[in-house]
């Protein structure tokens, strides 16, 4: 009997460790501004020199990134393109997919629409999670996407930070993840923590742009769509009432 | 201005001559006599031909643009998405209009239960109304394939394997369906062709074969009163105003509501919080990965529910399935004397409302984790829904009626 409850009180422990691994882990709001054209400016910058490397977005066009963001197509020929490209070429990456695998164990996905799988939250929080692990071939781990292919581009930005595990423990299965909540600094980055966030903050309010341009109109439209029907919804009811007062 | 109408006048008279064209106008529209106490859930059905409008017209745009093949159809969305004018619009328009589809036919349909308006001499009406919403689930499920998306894939990988469940030609009617082994290219190509052309046109002929016997038998009301029964000397009925202009104005302002609602969706809104388009479809379909979580869209989970909710899988199929063609029957597993909930008794207010909350939690069931509370949860609801159905030829007769007025009350 006691070893019956036992196990009960063990499995039921590591249900809960199991779904704290996969959904536990708090995710830090990113609190993007699509309204801040120069935060998606920046996060346009920063994209293109840290992502556009291994990932493309290839349904995402320079030209269209220009009007949008209010740039200049030289300006962004200039900033944000290779030479060769045209100014209507869609975001490609030099890599090939084939030698990618081989480099990375995966081909690193295309961006265009990852904001709109993961969301928001989980891409600044992924960008944030960063630690030190030197049993990966990266040398680093993720806290909210453990054992990622993708190294720490932007440890240079961010420095690298070590897990510190309080309660003495090696940490191991699958609630790992989870009890990994304060780090500290190994290497100093050259932005300090607050202008790290905002910097990730402008790489994923880009990310969600890209995702989805038309989201920088269709609020806009949608009030005047909705204002609009209000409007004409005042003379069909008068004209509603008119007709049915000799009904009633 | 005379000269103008004259001519137009003309013209009518000439087509006249030719096709009963005032004739066709006087028999739907202008001498069509529909109860005059139609209340909100009489909206619905006008409003089912409005979303029916939407998605056809919507449909042909995106059909321009969209490309049904395995390697190109995920891109040509995003293509729609981004570099079509307006394509984005139109593409939130049908997705939304899917969604919005089943609630108007849902309430449409929960209308029918309120004011037994499927009973005598409604039952045609009510299975052709019925053979539509069949229809209209297979166009929702072959559509839900076209954006090649990762659920697209699992969803339709999911629910063509549940054919693979029936004993002997299983397998074989799998395989038919899908044309492959595995959902392909060749699956895509004609889930587009029978989603843009074939069921298409059965739900417009269907729509057409049901107002036609609507109006053979004439519309019920809220009291479920026959308003063809007291006629005045013209031989008009007493409590009947012609549809033209008293419906069509006041449906009007009831397509307008809705188009506020449905903007509101379309704009600010169009993933509804994951229940109209999932996170998960903006990964491209890919046959190597299985996505951790397989849950169809939200107007299928009830149906889902009942599936998971069986321990063997064709006693799970075969239920689900007898969950929607159950509502066929309705006609004639009703026995009660009157027609409106209005003069129904207790027992039948009851079992309309635990329906109701079974049909709700088990869609709501459909879209979680099946944890073995869930489970038990979602058969206790199974075994309520088909209750009243089942039971419903019993507990309509025994219940106590209040007497019905010979007149429509308000």
């Amino acid at each position: 009997m006691r070893r019956i409850i036992y196990f009960l009180l063990v499995t039921l422990w590591s249900c809960n460790a199991v779904s704290a691994g996969g959904h536990g882990v708090a995710l830090e709001a990113a609190n993007v501004d699509l309204a801040n054209k120069t935060s998606l400016q920046r996060g346009a910058g920063l994209f293109v020199n840290y992502c556009v490397s291994c990932h493309s977005a290839s349904f995402m066009r320079y030209n269209r990134i220009a009007d949008d963001l209010n740039l200049s197509e030289e300006a962004v020929q200039t900033n944000l393109m290779f030479t060769t490209d045209k100014i209507g070429d869609v975001m490609k990456v030099a890599m090939r997919p084939a030698d990618a695998e081989v480099w990375f164990g995966v081909a690193p996905p295309d961006l265009s629409v990852i904001a709109r799988s993961r969301g928001a939250d989980w891409l600044y929080n992924f960008l944030l999670g960063f630690y030190f692990d030197e049993s990966k071939p990266t040398g680093v781990n993720n806290r909210i996407f453990k054992d990622t292919a993708m190294p720490h581009v932007l440890w240079e930005l961010q420095g690298l930070k070590r897990p510190v595990i309080s309660h003495g423990e090696e940490s191991s299965g699958h609630g790992a993840v989870a009890e990994v909540t304060q780090f500290e600094t190994v290497i100093p980055g050259k932005l300090d923590e607050g202008e790290y966030k905002q910097a990730v903050r402008d790489i994923v309010g880009f990310l969600v742009y890209v995702g989805e341009p038309a989201k920088l109109v269709r609020y806009r439209i949608g009030f005047w769509v909705i204002t609009f029907l209000l409007v004409l919804l005042v003379p069909a009811y008068l004209m509603k009432r008119e007709y049915w007062k000799d009904v009633h | 201005m005379n000269v103008v109408v004259k001519q137009l006048t003309g013209l009518r008279d000439w087509v006249d001559d030719r096709f009963p064209l005032l004739q066709l106008w006087n028999d739907h529209m202008g001498r069509y006599y529909a109860p005059k106490n139609f209340n909100f859930w009489y909206y619905f059905g006008a409003l089912s031909i409005v979303v029916l409008a939407i998605q056809i017209v919507t449909g042909i745009w995106l059909t321009m643009n969209y490309k049904p093949d395995a390697e190109l159809a995920f891109a040509s969305v995003e293509y729609i998405m981004r570099d079509v004018e307006w394509g984005w619009l139109i593409r939130y328009m049908h997705s939304t209009g899917a969604s919005a589809f089943f609630i108007v036919v849902y309430l449409h349909m929960f209308r029918a239960l309120l004011y037994g308006s499927y009973q005598k001499p409604r039952e045609l009406l009510w299975v052709l109304g019925m053979f539509t919403y069949l229809a209209l689930m297979a166009e929702a499920f072959l559509g839900y394939l076209l954006p090649w998306g990762q659920m697209s894939f699992w969803g339709a990988q999911v629910i063509i394997s549940l054919f693979g469940a029936i004993p002997f030609i299983g397998d074989t009617l799998s395989l038919w369906i899908r044309g492959d082994f595995v959902v392909s290219d060749i699956t895509l190509n004609r889930f587009f062709s029978l989603h843009v052309i074939a069921v298409p046109l059965a739900i417009v002929g269907l729509v057409f074969l049901h107002i036609i016997a609507l109006h053979e038998v004439g519309s019920n009301n809220p009291d479920g009163v026959e308003i063809k029964k007291k006629k005045g000397e013209d031989g008009i009925p007493l409590d009947g105003i012609p549809f033209h202009p008293y419906y069509t104005v006041k449906d009007s302002v009831g397509v307008i509501v809705f188009l506020i609602f449905f903007a509101g969706v379309v704009f600010f809104a169009p993933e509804f919080g994951g229940w109209f388009l999932e996170a998960n479809n903006f990964v491209p379909a890919n046959s190597l990965v299985t996505p951790e979580h397989i849950v169809p869209v939200w107007y299928f989970t009830p149906f889902y529910a009942i599936l998971r909710a069986v321990p063997d899988k064709l006693i799970g199929v075969l239920l689900m399935g007898a969950a929607t063609n159950i509502l066929f029957l309705l006609p004639w597993l009703d026995r009660s004397p009157v027609k409106s909930i209005r003069y129904r008794g207790p027992i039948f207010k009851t079992a309309l409302t635990l329906f109701v909350i079974s049909f709700v939690s088990l869609g709501y069931l459909g879209t979680q984790n099946p944890t073995v509370l869930m489970t038990w949860m979602a058969r206790g609801f199974s075994v309520i829904y088909f209750g009243f159905f089942i039971l419903m030829p019993f507990y309509s007769k025994m219940d106590s009626t209040k007497p019905v007025p010979d007149r429509v009350t308000d």
